[in-house]
């Protein structure tokens, strides 16, 4: 991308409902935008939101979402207005989510919503005059999580064709492991899905992406898988998915990468993770190279600025 | 239809047949028109009927009903290759080959629960991602969906 304006062309008031809506060429797009926005002078990019609002909706809570969209947005210098606790809003007395959105609509120039419901964000956005960015819609997506799980991954190892990458943990419950497939399948990349037998993957969540992926799946991360990742993206196992505590005591320490993992692992894998963690990583790695799940964190702020920048503005300077 | 069919299933004068039902189907076929048998018209059900096409088949004849085009939409997910064959004054008046839509609204609930359509106001909108395979998925959730899924 050359010094010369960006020509936003598609992205300008685009939905942002769910990662399948975008080709390769389009994140290709919006991760040299996110290097192009993060590489401005901070009143140049105070430019790109000025004057503009940012509504959020968080049905569900949320740390680094809500927080990494509010800082991007201040950084375009934009402002947020918002719900994060339900119970403080109208929510609380029964106010349909399609009433709080054309609230909202009145109120913001781009809406931001998480809510509990698969589908959400698509019915949001029919709804909403204005860009719906969906920050989680149930267990169904989460697109901007994939897009700058995407775009840490091209940072770190410079490429994502040709990289075997193994997704860890509750793959049946987590939304960010759906829309990273889907972000996935357009690149030449092969999959493990490492989990227990009832946390595995939803296969008509991924119908669409299964011709495109390399899938193995697996139940234990072995010393014979360890050695082919590049990545291990690892998600939370919670432990109320388990009928049986016991039987989570069992396979919550299965998983657990440590240092002992990494010492089995490729001298250079990276670990990375959605947030929040709890036992699944230990702290013990925090401070390796290995870890990037903090950087990644860092990326999400920078990436939703782009993203912003691009659904806010028909050009970008 | 064959000679030997036609005796196992009388003639109507009014009302429509439906042919070529994948057998087993019937009963989902009779469930997504709402026949119930209360209605109190003549409905005949044949099961396992001989075909040269596919070995066996279903047959469905209901008198005095007329089947619309937006009712043969939720047959093309149960019974994509059924013929409807409009009878008046037992004379063949019109014949319709069922063609699966590239989506079908308001007519099947998403059958994942957790999906808004069956929380807020909204037609459930279902889109045909194979039709080979007859394969749908919700618009609104993504979930992958099998006819007995739509039809149970």
């Amino acid at each position: 991308m050359g010094p010369e304006d960006i020509q936003v062309g598609n992205f300008f008031n685009r939905d942002v409902v769910s990662i399948k809506d975008f080709s390769r060429k389009d994140l290709e797009f919006i991760f040299s935008c996110t290097d192009r926005v993060a590489s401005l002078k901070p009143h140049e990019k105070a430019e790109l939101g000025k004057g503009r609002t940012l509504g959020y909706i968080f049905y569900e809570p949320s740390t680094r979402t809500r927080m990494s969209f509010e800082a991007a947005m201040a950084s375009l210098g934009g402002s947020s207005i918002g719900i994060f606790d339900s119970k403080t809003a109208s929510v609380e007395k029964g106010e349909s989510l399609a009433d709080t959105i054309r609230i909202m609509d009145l109120y913001s120039d781009v809406i931001v919503l998480r809510h509990p419901l698969d589908g959400s964000s698509r019915f949001a956005a029919e709804l909403s005059k204005h860009p719906l960015i969906n920050a989680g819609s149930g267990g169904e997506e989460h697109p901007t999580q994939a897009m700058l799980d995407l775009y840490t991954m091209l940072k770190v190892k410079k490429r994502i064709d040709g990289l075997n990458i193994g997704i860890v943990g509750d793959l049946k419950y987590g939304r960010t492991v759906y829309s990273l497939l889907y972000g996935l399948s357009n690149y030449d990349v092969t999959i493990h899905l490492i989990s227990p037998p009832t946390l595995s993957i939803r296969k008509e969540s991924i119908y669409e992406a299964m011709k495109d992926l390399k899938i193995i799946e697996h139940e234990n991360l072995d010393d014979r898988i360890l050695s082919d990742l590049d990545i291990i993206y690892v998600t939370r196992i919670q432990k109320e998915r388990f009928p049986d505590p016991q039987e989570y005591e069992k396979v919550k320490g299965t998983y657990t990468i440590d240092t002992s993992i990494l010492g089995r692992a490729k001298s250079d894998v990276s670990i990375m993770h959605p947030m929040p963690r709890l036992e699944e990583i230990s702290h013990s790695i925090d401070n390796t190279e290995n870890a990037i799940y903090f950087k990644q964190a860092a990326y999400g702020k920078e990436l939703r600025a782009a993203l912003l920048a691009l659904i806010l503005n028909e050009r970008l300077i | 239809m064959s000679d030997s069919n036609q005796l196992l299933v009388r003639r109507i004068r009014n009302g429509t047949v439906i042919d070529h039902i994948q057998y087993g189907r019937a009963m989902f076929v009779l469930r997504a028109l709402n026949i119930t048998g209360k209605e109190g018209n003549v409905v005949t059900v044949a099961l396992n009927v001989p075909s040269s096409k596919h070995k066996k088949k279903d047959i469905i004849k209901v008198e005095n009903r007329f089947l619309e085009k937006d009712e043969t939409n939720k047959l093309a997910l149960i019974a994509p290759h059924a013929t409807i064959n409009i009878i008046r004054e037992y004379r063949l008046v019109e014949k319709r080959k069922i063609v699966l839509p590239d989506s079908i609204v308001g007519i099947f609930g998403c059958p994942n629960l957790n999906c808004v359509t069956n929380s807020e106001d909204i037609k459930s909108t279902i889109d045909v991602i194979d039709k080979t395979k007859i394969v749908m998925k919700c618009r609104y959730c993504g979930r992958a969906l099998t006819v007995n899924e739509l039809v149970s």
